[in-house]
This record gives structure tokens, sequence and C-alpha cells, in this order.
């Protein structure tokens, strides 16, 4: 049993949970909460209207005069609300269902969602040897190297996050046959022809990426970026050279067509029609209610969330913060360094594996959170401003164009590659 | 009567495949994003009307049916005299009513007849307005009352003293085609 303890690395598995437990229950849910309130008022302005902006801390039950709103912006306590509401709501499954498999369903599109998120590097790396000391007097041997900002640095990610992220068709698809009534059923049957057709493109849009990198580890992908300029904006490190620059041309069109088969993926407007409400009443899930119902809502947006985590990782830098050459030169010029002492003697912008600063690995961390939400009111942007395809269009779009389209980017890219490699 | 023939606009290549299509309608939405975003920010003047502070009412229409009420005449005589035309006209059956003599003593004893129960339940009522169209006596009326609540299904049966509350007086003789109403 000792050998067995002292087999474990503590300080591995401690830091690994107290990962988990902040990624996933500090920022992915309460990120899903959010964007569920950030697209109702998004869409509420995109309309003329004003959304809910009334939900504050409720004073007013306990007899006070008014309600506190958060910051002053209404309606920051919606989501907590809509919670509660959920919770409290009757749980009720119809006579006619398979119990087992309509219990496991929503579990089955909520768990894949928040499991892809393992990979994600939501930041750098973040040095806490200043608790070393602190450590030691409780008599631990304190951080010999700087913490990843990843819950798992795995050597397959992209990979990983697909083939996780395909388990989540299960749960559309067992949830649309075992509520046993015909419009979650052809909810349910669209999902998985749309899911199955745009994961090709889906898979085949990041081959260029992947071999521009030459690399399948998601947080060093990130490292390069950060040093040789993101996929997208090449403006510094090697990014200047030629080569990058004309392989611009692949990497956007792999860009569009991640996202559009992100979209599908996620079952987003204009792909929704898993759940398209106009006529399937709302598709997979209309059998449910109380927290099941929420449980695929929440998968829902959390796909979104790790699907914009991986395209920022994989496109737009990850972490990294654009432009830090320029950056550090104006920063060194004006003398920040010394106005800002605590700062550090130098003013870095960019990561150097194993002496990044803490507060710069806090600001990357910051950063990556702030790209996705960016990428997220994207989504909602696109939601709200086109119509949904026909089934037939989608089909279409998806083998007869895009699959193509993906297949011709590889080759594209590996010419271009060629060329340059003498 | 000569036949047009309406041409279908002719899409160019970057419309047929949402390209341009695109951008437009992104920027259409994103133009009224922005500026509802200005809007409320700046707390200026705003499309949506936040009801329970600010109402419409001034401008409800004449016609406008709210909830139906009884109304007395100018000589606080009560206009119904328990027809039950307007009970049985009710389409989801809202309206019940209990008639009653007129007791030979009264002063308006020879108007017969007036309800002694007369309940109109508001989770049934549907305002489509046939109670007071049907009604010979002109007793009957929609006023403009719209936000009809209650916290249990009791509170939302109007009985008698509810509905000449909510219906007031009434005068003169015949006004139910006059602007009156
Ligand atoms: S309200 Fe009019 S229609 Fe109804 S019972 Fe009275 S008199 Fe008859
Ligand atoms: S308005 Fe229509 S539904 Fe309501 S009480 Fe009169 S007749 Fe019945």
């Amino acid at each position: 049993m000792a050998a067995l303890l002292a087999s474990f690395d503590f300080a591995f598995l401690i830091t690994s949970v107290v990962k988990i437990v902040f990624l996933t229950f500090l920022v992915i849910l309460p990120m899903v909460a959010y964007s569920v309130y950030a697209e109702r008022r998004f869409s509420a302005i995109i309309q003329d209207r004003v959304g809910p902006n009334r939900t504050g801390i409720p004073l007013t039950l306990f007899g006070f005069k008014k309600d506190i709103q958060i910051f002053g912006i209404g309606g920051l306590v919606q989501p907590m609300a809509d919670g509660l509401k959920f919770l409290l709501k009757e749980d009720f499954t119809p006579k006619s269902v398979n119990t087992f498999y309509y219990w496991l369903a929503p579990a089955l599109t909520m768990v894949p969602a928040l499991m892809t998120c393992a990979v994600l590097p939501f930041g750098s790396e973040l040095d806490f040897s200043f608790l070393n000391p602190m450590i030691e007097k409780l008599g631990g041997t304190g951080f010999s190297a700087p913490v990843k900002s990843v819950i798992a640095d795995l050597n397959v990610g992209p990979l990983f996050t697909f083939a996780i992220a395909s388990l989540g068709v299960y749960g559309i698809v067992l949830a649309g046959w075992s509520s046993n009534s015909k419009y979650p059923f052809l909810g349910g049957v669209r999902s998985s022809a749309q899911m199955i057709s745009y994961e090709l493109s889906l898979g085949l849009s990041i081959i260029p990426v992947l071999m521009v990198f030459g690399e399948l580890n998601l947080s060093k992908m990130s490292a390069f970026q950060d040093a040789n300029g993101w996929l997208l904006l090449p403006f510094w490190g090697e990014g200047l050279t030629a080569e990058r620059w004309v392989l611009l041309v692949p990497m956007v069109i792999s860009f569009c067509i991640f996202t559009v088969a992100m979209f599908a993926e996620t079952n987003r407007l204009p792909f929704d029609l898993a759940e398209c409400e106009t006529e399937l009443v709302a598709g997979y899930h209309t059998e449910y209610s109380s927290m099941k119902f929420a449980l695929f809502f929440l998968g829902e947006y959390a796909a979104m969330i790790i699907g914009s985590g991986l395209a920022v990782t994989l496109f737009l830098g990850g972490w990294s913060i654009p432009f830090w050459p320029f950056f550090e030169y104006v920063g060194n010029m004006i003398g920040l360094d010394t106005a800002f002492g605590w700062l550090g003697s130098s003013f870095q912008l960019h990561y150097s594996a194993g002496s990044t600063p803490f507060w710069l690995g806090l600001l990357h961390i910051g950063v990556f959170f702030l790209k996705v939400i960016v990428f997220i009111l994207f989504f909602i942007l696109i939601r709200w401003s086109l119509p949904r395809f026909r089934f037939d269009q989608l089909m279409k779009l998806g083998w007869l164009f895009m699959f193509e389209l993906a297949l011709a980017n590889v080759i594209l890219t590996a010419v271009i590659m060629a060329c340059f490699t003498k | 009567m000569a036949t047009i023939i309406v041409q279908r606009p002719k899409l160019a290549w970057h419309e047929r495949w949402f390209i341009s299509t695109l951008v437009k309608g992104l920027k259409i939405t994103l133009g009224h994003a922005l500026k509802t975003f200005r809007e409320i920010v700046g707390g200026k003047e705003k499309v949506t009307m936040e009801y329970p502070e600010q109402k419409w009412d001034a401008n409800l229409p004449s016609y406008y049916r709210g909830a139906p009420a009884l109304v007395t005449d100018e000589q606080e005589r009560e206009r119904c005299v328990s027809c039950q035309l307007c009970e049985f006209i009710c389409p989801p059956k809202a309206i019940r009513i209990t008639p009653g003599e007129i007791p030979s003593d009264d002063p308006w004893a020879k108007v017969e007849k007036r309800p002694k129960e007369f309940d109109i339940d508001m989770t049934r009522c549907i305002y489509c307005g046939m109670c007071e169209e049907v009604c010979p006596e002109q007793a009957i009326y929609l006023r403009k009352d719209y936000a009809i609540t209650g916290e249990s299904r009791a509170e939302l049966m109007h009985n008698k003293k509810k509905l000449y509350e909510i219906g007031g007086k009434r005068v003169g003789l015949v006004n139910k085609w006059n602007e009156l109403k």
C-alpha cells in the first residue's frame, strides 16, 4: 500500500484535479450559462429588442425596494434563475419511452462535450514557484517546473477531440429513438446523417493545418503560433517568410471549412435540422423536460464553446497575444519596465518554455477565453442572420462541395509545401 | 388583363454561393445590433416599451375588446334582465347566470327579472365580444381592462359585484352603436 501510494505523483494529481475543477466547473459551465444569456441579449438587440434585463439579486423578496443589478447591467442573474427553474420543474417521463436509453441520452450529449476540453490548452503555463517557500514550510517539495495550463497534454490533441466529440451523436440519436415519438425520431435521424457527413470535412479540413505544424500536440501548436505568427495572421517570427504567406490561401479555406463544419457538428443554425422548431417541434429533445432537457441544452452550448476553443487554438493562435514583438518594442521604448517595477526586469509578452512569468500565464488564459468569447459571439451573430438550410441543400453542400474542397485543399497545401522545401 | 411575368433576379456566382449575401446579411444584423446597443447604453428612446412601467393604454383603439363587465343605467338600475342570451351565445361557456325575480314592491317591478348571480369565468373568456353583441338591453360591455390576473382560480371568477365594479354606469338610451361605447 505504501509503495503504491509512493508511486503516485501527488503534485501531478493535485494540479490535474485543480485544473479539471477550474476549467469545467469554474470556466466552461458558467460560460455555458452566460453564453445562453449572451445569445438572448445579442439576438434581442439584433431584432431591436431589449432582452432579459430585469433579473437581479432578488432583494425584493426580503422586503427591499429594488433588486440589485450586478455592474448595472440588467439581467446578469438570469442564468442562475434559469438554472433554478430547470431544477425545480417537473421531470416528466412519458410512458412509452425506452427508459434506460431515455435516461442515458442527455448524459451522452453533455459528457463528451465536456470531456473534449481536456486537451484544450487554455493558457501557456503558470509558474507557481513563488509558492514554494510556503509549501516547503508545510513539508512538501514545491513545484520544480511551471504547471502547464492544459488538463491532458496529449500528443494526439485534435484526434482525441474528434473521436470524443463524434460520440455526441449517440446522445442525439438515442434521444430521438428512445422517445418513441415521430418528431424526435426524425430529428435524431437527420442529425446522425448530418453529423456523419460533416465529420468528414471537419477532419479533412485540419489536415493542411497539421501539415504546416508537423505536430498533433495542441499546446505545442499554440507555442509555435506564439513564436511564429498565427496561422491566419503571420506577422512576426517565421511567419514573415514567403511560404507562410502563400500558405495563407489554403489556411483560409481550411478555416472556412472548419468553421462551417463546426456549425453543422454542433447543430447550430443554419444547420440545426435536428431540432428545427418550425418542422419538428423541438427535434430530438421534444419529449424531454426539466434537468434532462437542460443537459441537452448545456451540451449544445458546451460543444459550441469547445469547438470555438479548438478553432481558436488551431487557427487564431490559442492563448498567444498578437503582435507582441511590436508591443515589446514599444513597451521597452517608453520604459514600462521602470514604470511598473513589479512586472519584473523585462516587459515580456511572449511565451518561453519554463520561464514565463506568472502574470503572463494568467494573461494568456485571459486572452484565450477572450478569443473564445469573440468566436461565440460570431456563432450567435450567424445564427440570427442566416435562415436554415433545406435538408437536401445541407447534404449537397456537405458531400458535393465541402468534402471535395477539403480534399483539394490538402493537395494544394502539399504542393505549396513541396515547392518551398528544396 | 395583361399578364406580367416577373423575372427572377439573376444571381451572380458569389451570390449563389452565399458569399456576398452572407456578408450583406451580417452587415444588416450587426448594424441593428450596434444601433440598439447604443440606444440601450445611451438610455435613448428604445423600440421596445418596457411593459409594467410604460403602457400603451392611451392608444388603445375604441373597438378594443378587454374584460366583459355589467353596467347600470343612469338611475343605478341594473340593465341586465337575465334573459341569458349571453350565457347561451358565449362560445367557451364562460358565463353562468342565476336569474332572479324582482319583487312586486320594488320600484323596478315592471322589469320583472334581474340576475341573482352573474359569474364570468375569466379563465375561460376569450374576449370575443359575442355577449356584448347579443345583449338586447345593452347591459354587458367589453371594457378596456386587459391585465386580468389573479393568484387563484377563484380570483378569476368575476362575480356580479366585481362585474358592476368594472363596468360602472352607462347613461343614454341605446349606446351600443354610438361613440360612447
Ligand atoms: S347581460 Fe344582456 S344578454 Fe346577458 S342576461 Fe343580461 S340582458 Fe341578457
Ligand atoms: S367576451 Fe365572449 S367569451 Fe367572454 S364572456 Fe363574452 S361571449 Fe363569453
